[in-house]
């Protein structure tokens, strides 16, 4: 009998009852709640007279709808300026107040993106089972953990049972073997593979990353890569366990201490497949070919390297992708074999569950450092993913370097990635945007977004269109724009 | 959840692949703490020519004529014949409360995305996986024939058309119960409450660590 893969060892770990009919029973350790998806999932217990199962499993935090500006954020709530954004909020509050569930509120400095808070609580720990009500959940595997976002009516069930129904997924394994180059970062990594194998190639399957380059990425890496794995079309995004991750995870509020973390750590050390694991299917990508990426679509998977252009839509073998395309340079305002680099922008958006972590911001201001946004820019702001995030960049300097090359710095939350508070694009607008999906309307309605590494935004901020962020050191940038 | 019973409806094409859920319900209706009213804003961008807003009254807005489901010969529908990847994007389960709330009761395509597939089931809608040629074959009888309608048979999986072909398809054999039945999963879950009772306490004590809460 062959091995098992990780995402097997997760499974039997908490597979609880595997019942006749093909679905399982599987035991969920954290639940994260915020403030868009749960309010009917509380609604539907209050009205089955049903309580949570286990309270101190359930973690929530505001992040969809908050106001990113320091003139809002200092009124608490109140500084909600859109009343039904405001109830959202505060129902979550009422709701946390209600049951005993801890919350992050608002100005608690512990607040941001469920994404991002969850791991650096140590909230996400390897070996659990995470969900929440957001599909960028797929996050949490970069600890060597099963999450995976759910809906309301199974955030109720979670809630009321401690379980979810489930059925077990396929393995796929996507290897990226070789050395990263200078400027290639993680975020370019998902998107190659997600140019590779579309938004569709990793349904019905939990993908594990592997090989060389993922394994030197850092945890923020992993995460931005695990965090896109549903863009993918995967729910599931895992990598395993080894002492990156262990050492990121020493120390954190919710992880264990003294001889608690000794055996902790002896049992995440098996969160590994096995050798002899077979996986359902592999897909391999070297390293060496992937170069700083950026859609031009509306679809995650329509996107091509700096170097690249837009592809001209009728070069597509299929009919259904002939109009897919056509579709999307329309939408876009580009033309076919137009080249990327001739994309202008209109606003810059670093941020984001994918990208608004230390070392995202760190990479940010590497390129932003001494230079300025371009005229032409209408908006550039940096949305840290926490409140522990922005005073940690703070701490380095950051915000000035920003600040000072004519970013905005603002307060943590989802922002203009999805664009439910006040941070969006104008119709026609084009975006650099660390974010995840390049939807139609998704930053705004008729807003135009083109997903890009932190650095690239940084880069595209500076030169008012896109650049290939390894043609600059940080001081060119300028003369960039001048050419 | 109401029970999951055969019959005959109208059919509306979504002639798109890769659907996304922001598609289905755009971002600022999710505002609501309600299940329910997101039905006249299913597919607002590609039904209204302005911008929607929550509460808003959408009687009076400009409709998109290119539209199908502002079409006369599509009133009425309850089976929405879509392209593949249809649902992908985010987990909003707002996406099948619009859908169910406007009136569908099945969606057909080649595949779905994950998280949709699951959430429309959780609301009673039924979808439907065919192939990419019987997809090409049903969007050309509805565009031919004006008020074409599927026979939707659960119990026996198959969808019958107006020409008599059977186009029989697959569904998790839970799933179906639920669907046919009206059945609420907790309450299912919940009748094995000692089994999750007695997982639990072995879970804990073999790794306690995920029980900790923070000093």
């Amino acid at each position: 009998m062959s091995g098992q893969t990780l995402y097997d060892k997760l499974w039997n770990q908490h597979l609880v009852k595997q019942r006749d009919d093909g679905t399982a029973l599987i035991y969920i350790d954290r639940q994260l709640l915020h403030e868009v998806t749960s309010p009917q999932a509380f609604e539907g217990l209050r009205l089955a007279k049903r309580k949570p199962w286990r309270l101190d499993a359930n973690l929530a935090t505001p992040d969809h709808n908050v106001p990113t500006t320091l003139k809002e954020r200092a009124e608490g709530n109140s500084g909600i300026k859109d009343p039904v954004s405001l109830i959202q909020v505060q129902t979550l509050d009422d709701n946390c107040v209600e049951y005993g569930i801890e919350e992050f509120k608002i100005n608690d400095p512990r607040q941001g993106i469920v994404h991002v808070v969850g791991p650096e609580q140590g909230a996400t720990l390897p070996g659990m089972t995470v969900v929440c009500g957001d599909s960028h959940t797929a996050t949490h595997g970069a600890f060597g953990a099963l999450a995976h976002g759910i809906g309301t009516s199974e955030v109720e069930h979670v809630l009321a049972t401690q379980c979810l129904l489930a059925q077990k997924m396929k393995n796929m394994q996507v290897r990226v073997e070789g050395e990263l180059g200078l400027g290639v970062t993680a975020k370019d990594v998902v998107l190659a593979i997600i140019g590779e194998i579309g938004t569709a190639g990793g349904t019905g399957y939990a993908i594990e990353f592997a090989g060389s380059a993922i394994a030197s990425l850092s945890m923020e890496g992993r995460m931005t890569v695990c965090n896109m794995a549903i863009e993918a079309g995967a729910r599931v995004g895992l990598i395993a366990v080894d002492d990156t991750t262990i050492d990121y995870l020493a120390e954190r509020p919710f992880a264990p201490t003294a001889e608690q973390w000794e055996a902790a750590v002896a049992d995440w050390r098996q969160l590994v497949s096995d050798d002899d694991a077979t996986f359902d299917k592999v897909v391999t990508l070297k390293a060496e070919d992937i170069e700083p990426q950026v859609s031009w679509g509306t679809s995650p998977e329509m996107v091509t390297g700096i170097s690249g252009q837009v592809p001209d839509p009728q070069a597509a073998l299929d009919e259904t992708v002939q109009r897919s395309h056509t579709r999307a340079l329309e939408y876009m305002g580009l033309h076919a074999n137009q080249k990327i680099t001739d994309i202008k922008l209109d606003k810059v958006f670093i941020g984001s569950c994918t990208n608004s972590r230390i070392e995202d911001l760190r990479e940010a201001a590497k390129v932003a450092q001494g230079n300025k946004v371009a005229d032409t820019i209408k908006l550039a702001m940096v949305v840290p993913g926490s409140g522990l995030v922005k005073r940690q960049a703070e701490a380095e300097g950051l915000d000035k370097i920003f600040i000072d090359a004519g970013f905005e710095w603002r307060e943590p939350g989802c922002s203009m990635c999805l664009a439910m508070n006040a941070d969006k694009l104008g119709a026609g607008e084009h975006c650099a945007s660390t974010s995840n999906r390049n939807f139609e309307g998704r930053q705004g309605y008729g807003g135009r977004t083109h997903l890009v590494s932190p650095a690239m935004a940084a880069a595209a901020a500076i030169a008012g269109h896109f650049v290939d962020v390894r043609s600059l050191s940080a001081n060119d940038a300028t003369h960039a724009q001048e050419a | 959840m109401k029970k999951f019973t055969r019959f005959e409806g109208v059919v509306a094409p979504l002639d798109r692949a890769n659907v996304d859920t922001d598609l289905i319900i755009p971002k600022q209706f999710l505002k609501s703490i309600k299940r329910t009213g997101f039905g006249v804003n299913l597919f607002d961008e590609l039904r209204y020519l302005d911008e929607g807003q929550p509460g808003q009254d959408c009687s009076n807005r400009p409709l998109n004529p290119d539209f199908m489901l502002n079409q006369p010969r599509y009133k009425g529908a309850e089976v929405l014949l879509a392209r593949r990847n249809f649902g992908c994007g985010s987990s909003r389960e707002h996406a099948p409360w619009a859908l169910e709330d406007f009136g569908f009761k099945v969606v057909i395509a080649p595949s779905f995305a994950d998280i949709f597939y699951n959430n429309a089931f959780k609301n009673g809608i039924l979808l439907i996986t065919l192939s990419e040629e019987e997809v090409d074959r049903l969007f050309v009888g509805v565009d031919a024939n004006e008020g074409y309608q599927l026979d939707i048979d659960l119990e026996n999986q198959r969808v019958i058309t107006p020409g008599g072909e059977i186009l029989e398809f697959e569904v998790d054999a839970f799933r179906k119960h639920c669907l046919l039945n009206g059945l609420d999963d907790i309450g299912i879950t919940l009748q094995d409450e000692d089994a999750i009772r007695a997982f639990e306490q072995k879970h804990k004590d073999a790794r306690p660590w995920l029980f900790r809460q923070p000093a």
